[in-house]
């Protein structure tokens, strides 16, 4: 029988390789890749504490991290389109102007 | 704990779920971190079905391997003139990130261990019902029927301001 903790556990762990990523990837859609990870992790947890509690709602908030995922990463990748466009690198180190 | 074949399988996925993981952390070519999120992405989702929300890991590879990823390869492609790239991070920010990242982990771990309510709280192996229907009860009939219609805005908004930004600019 597996418990809630293995679950959470895993979840922490995937988290913290997301951090890592943002922390130290220095190219955008890398670290975009990184922040989907740690959506998935606290997804993950929603989903192993609603089962351990018997109730389905903490499903439905995984929904809805799902959309606000899929509208980040439509907007985000816009920008980072829009950017390469103008500056031919997506490297954050060196996209650090406000002005285009 | 004993090994049974509930628990090996728990333990190839969660495996599998965080190597592919951190392969995407650290691997050099754009390409092959995005495959290797896909990985991840499926092995959540097998969790998912071992956690009984079979509605949701559908969902998960639907939503996330067939649109998120699909469009993160499409960024890829769209902005890299070379895929190699050169990692090179300089060491104090290397060792920074580490400590921050660390000292999370350890917060969280530390979090998930001292909570009482979370320990002990085993699979009990009951079969939960098939879970679509009650989730579509709960948004369309119950408490979250307010948040579903702001989310769907948000999506209509996050829609037209992707194609407006990456639009052609046209000059009158």
């Amino acid at each position: 029988m597996l418990e809630l903790e293995y679950y959470l556990i895993l979840s922490a762990l995937l988290f913290t390789t997301g951090v890592i990523g943002v922390l130290v990837r220095r190219n955008a859609i890398i670290i975009f890749m990184c922040i989907e990870l740690m959506l998935n992790a606290a997804n993950l947890a929603f989903v192993a504490i609603s089962r351990s509690l018997g109730q389905t709602e903490g499903q439905v908030f995984v929904f809805f991290v799902m959309t606000v995922a899929a509208a980040e990463v439509a907007i985000g990748l816009a920008i980072i389109v829009s950017v390469f466009k103008h500056r031919q690198t997506i490297n954050v180190d060196e996209v650090n102007s406000l002005k285009g | 704990m004993e090994f049974t074949l509930k628990t090996l399988i728990f333990y190839g996925f969660a495996l599998l779920t965080v190597a592919s993981g951190i392969v995407v952390v650290t691997v050099r070519n754009i390409v092959h971190a995005a495959f290797s999120l896909m990985v991840t992405l499926f092995g959540v989702a097998g969790l998912y079905v071992f956690l009984q929300a079979d509605f949701l890991a559908a969902t998960q590879v639907i939503v996330y391997v067939g649109g998120i990823l699909v469009l993160i390869l499409f960024g890829v492609m769209m902005t890299s003139g070379r895929l190699e790239m050169r990692i090179h991070i300089e060491r104090g920010q290397l060792l920074l990130g580490a400590v921050v990242a660390i000292a999370l982990l350890m917060l969280l771990l530390a979090v998930i261990a001292n909570t009482p309510q979370w320990k002990n709280v085993a699979d009990d192996g009951t079969q939960l019902q098939p879970t679509t229907e009650s989730i579509g009860t709960l948004i369309l009939n119950g408490q979250f029927l307010l948040p579903f219609e702001v989310v769907s805005v948000l999506l209509l908004v996050a829609l037209i301001g992707a194609a407006l930004i990456s639009r052609k600019e046209v000059r009158e």
